[in-house]
């Protein structure tokens, strides 16, 4: 009796690996988004269950931190564990070289190209070919303090670097800041995207247009020298060397930074009055500038592509279509602006993400510098997070830094 | 009847044994052969077998010694910090005074959290803007200004230390607790009829009566140690400028960032390596203990 019911649960367990196997075969999407910048979770969630409504495809979206994204996707890809991925705009050369993601040229193609921002779509490309739905469209942007400004008898917000260092020599000189700019500068992602800025806006570039490195470039040397120096004199905060982008936003929503370097999503919660004491003070500017450049951002754009493991492309398509759709995106906009350009002078996204939001976006968004699209940026962004901080940490000159990363990116581009 | 009861047998071994060689056997062999031949899909010679190249590459390569260094330094001290303080704490829990009973209960509790918990928890402590650690002694006028404790290379470390010590003494403590439970209460008393104060009686009776638990939490927290991931993940994520990197995290990097799985294979395997080496010393000293 006893053997009868051991090998019956046996059979039982044997079973339900199977059935388990075959529940996959169901026609439902897996997605995994972001939960950081950008669209909130529950943007997200309200989307697809309108899209559910429309169409009947059920959606299981799973969120995740930033810094999770790349390791979940990756670790899923042989599984095929998700059918629709959201992507940094960095991702698509490694993605489509490693054979993760499906080239959807011919779908995007069909679009109405001219209507969709060049970042955005940059944000998808890798040599010549389209690896995704362009959808998170963002830029990162100057967020000044208004108020603690005006304290300092300063009316305007600053257009060039040189201004600003003179503004926040003041603040810090009658103490009405002790560290008055403050940017995201821990050993991560975040750091290569404010250093993309500011190189930007110095006439730097870290690639030449054939996609060649440039990191030792006289341009990148004397912006990252600049930003060590903000930190040597007291103007940028220390702590800046342990923050992501949502410490940036916390220190300034505190009141504690007059000027912030951060995506548009910063806006509306340094607006928010149950994260911030600083509501209505803070101003979204461009980025400054010098006499080489006039301003310079990066391009935050996120993709969403199909993995190549998925089963059913076309209704991923159709789920990635919705989602960047104009209806949701001018629904949507007060986290991120749209990809589409006739939706910038529709009312509703005017209300919605702010007027000033849109006003600077129209111009930050003819700056914007792509990080190295190419297959090895990841390594590259990991040495370069290293160096940046060693000099920023006052351990090594730019020069040296560069020069050795120049070294690397070779290295790299030849493998 | 015999053969019936052995294939009855295998029948009921073989879910276990799928599971087994699904998730254990196979990978350690992928691993294994990953090693050996370069599986790096960005790279022109992915599929080329490379025989000991990942291998000649890690051990000649500055950042390796580095990152190993930086493991070393993080499992002597963290194991160091957690045997001291779970035999001074287990010293004090073996004692009978008002409380001790509740005391022993709680503290586990350390232990029984979660390490990302622990982890979040550490960081939010130490927040160089509005971290407790900060305030608290900044109250006690230890320092002048806010600290900015994991943004700075010489400190980002000791934090991480501290933060896992804390959480994984409790452990120490109950293996130590138990076995000073096990001494025989007659040895203390006649060694204190003989004249022996308590430092004596601690390092003539105690010590050596539990020297092979000692050996036990050495060994078991320096092969764990060694392969900590999740409290540097947490918490720094290698940084400020690797100077929380260990071969771990690397190995982590080389897989899920860069997509250098052979590389990350060759770091796997001489982790093993260092964590055999390391036991087998240990079990050495330990023989060599008990032989004197």
């Amino acid at each position: 009796m006893k053997k009868t019911l051991c090998l019956i649960l046996t059979l039982v367990m044997l079973s339900s690996l199977c059935a388990f196997g075959a529940l996959a075969d169901d026609v439902t999407l897996n997605a995994i988004f972001m939960k950081q910048a950008g669209y909130s979770e529950d943007d997200v969630l309200a989307m697809t269950q309108a899209f559910t409504e429309a169409t009947g495809i059920q959606v299981n979206p799973t969120f995740v931190a930033y810094e999770e994204l790349a390791p979940k996707i990756l670790t899923s890809a042989a599984s095929g564990g998700y059918d629709v991925i959201l992507g940094d705009c960095i991702w698509p050369a490694q993605f489509a070289k490693a054979g993760l993601v499906l080239d959807v040229t011919d779908r995007v193609s069909a679009l109405d190209l001219d209507d969709i921002y060049q970042g955005a779509l940059d944000a998808t490309r890798y040599e010549g070919k389209y690896y995704g739905m362009p959808w998170l469209n963002d830029v990162k942007y100057m967020f000044v303090n208004m108020e603690l400004l005006k304290q300092a008898s300063i009316e305007e917000a600053p257009a060039t670097w040189d201004q600003l260092i003179e503004d926040a020599k003041i603040c810090k000189e009658k103490g009405i800041c002790e560290y008055p700019i403050v940017g995201c500068y821990a050993q991560a992602e975040c750091l290569i995207c404010d250093y993309t800025c500011i190189a930007g806006s110095f006439g730097g570039a870290f690639v030449d247009e054939n996609n060649q490195p440039t990191l030792d470039k006289a341009e990148n040397i004397e912006a990252l020298d600049f930003m060590a120096q903000t930190l040597k004199d007291g103007l940028c905060n220390p702590k800046s060397l342990e923050m992501i982008e949502d410490d940036v936003l916390s220190t300034f929503a505190a009141g504690n930074a007059v000027f912030a370097i951060n995506w548009t999503y910063q806006y509306a919660s340094m607006n928010d009055e149950s994260q911030s004491s600083v509501v209505g003070q803070g101003a979204i500017t461009p980025i400054p500038g010098t006499d080489k450049a006039q301003s310079a951002t990066v391009n935050g754009g996120m993709p969403l592509m199909i993995t190549a493991g998925c089963k059913h492309p076309d209704e991923a398509w159709e789920y990635m279509l919705f989602l960047a759709s104009k209806e949701m995106q001018a629904k949507y906009c007060a986290n991120a602006l749209p990809i589409w350009k006739s939706l910038y002078t529709d009312p509703q996204v005017i209300e919605t993400a702010g007027a000033e939001v849109v006003a600077a976006s129209q111009i930050q968004f003819d700056f914007i510098q792509n990080r190295p699209m190419v297959p090895y940026y990841n390594e590259l962004s990991t040495a370069m997070q290293t160096e940046i901080q060693l000099v920023l940490l006052g351990q090594k000159t730019a020069e040296e830094a560069l020069t050795g990363l120049q070294a690397v990116a070779l290295e790299l581009a030849d493998r | 009847m015999k053969r019936e009861e052995e294939r009855y047998g295998y029948a009921l071994i073989t879910p276990a044994m799928i599971v087994v060689f699904g998730i254990i056997i196979i990978p350690i062999i992928t691993t294994l052969v990953y090693s050996f031949v370069n599986i790096d899909p960005l790279s022109s010679h992915n599929g080329e077998f490379a025989g000991l190249g990942f291998y000649q590459k890690a051990l000649t390569s500055r950042t390796f010694w580095e990152d190993l260094g930086r493991t070393l330094y993080f499992t002597a001290a963290s194991t160091a910090i957690e045997t001291a303080f779970g035999l001074m704490i287990a010293l004090l829990l073996n004692e009978e005074f008002p409380g001790v009973r509740f005391l022993r209960s709680i503290v586990i509790i350390p232990w029984a959290i979660p390490t990302v918990v622990n982890g979040s928890l550490w960081k939010l402590m130490l927040n160089g803007e509005y971290g407790v650690i900060n305030a608290i002694l900044m109250r006690l006028h230890l320092i002048d200004a806010y600290q900015s404790w994991l943004g700075n290379p010489s400190t980002a470390m000791l934090c991480i230390i501290v933060a896992d010590a804390w959480k994984m003494t409790p452990l120490a403590v109950i293996f130590f607790l138990a076995a000073l439970q096990g001494i025989d209460q007659t040895r203390y008393e006649a060694a204190r009829v003989d004249g022996a104060g308590a430092f004596r009686s601690f390092f003539a009776i105690t010590l050596p009566a539990i020297k092979p638990t000692i050996m036990v939490i050495i060994v078991m927290r320096t092969v764990e140690k060694f392969k900590a991931f999740d409290i540097f993940y947490l918490m720094t994520r290698g940084g400020p400028a690797n100077s929380t990197k260990t071969l771990m995290y690397d190995t982590y990097l080389q897989a899920f960032t860069n997509l250098n799985y052979s590389e990350a294979a060759t770091l796997a395997y001489l982790i093993v390596l260092v964590v055999v080496l390391m036991t087998i010393l240990y079990i050495r000293l330990m023989k060599r203990g008990d032989e004197r």
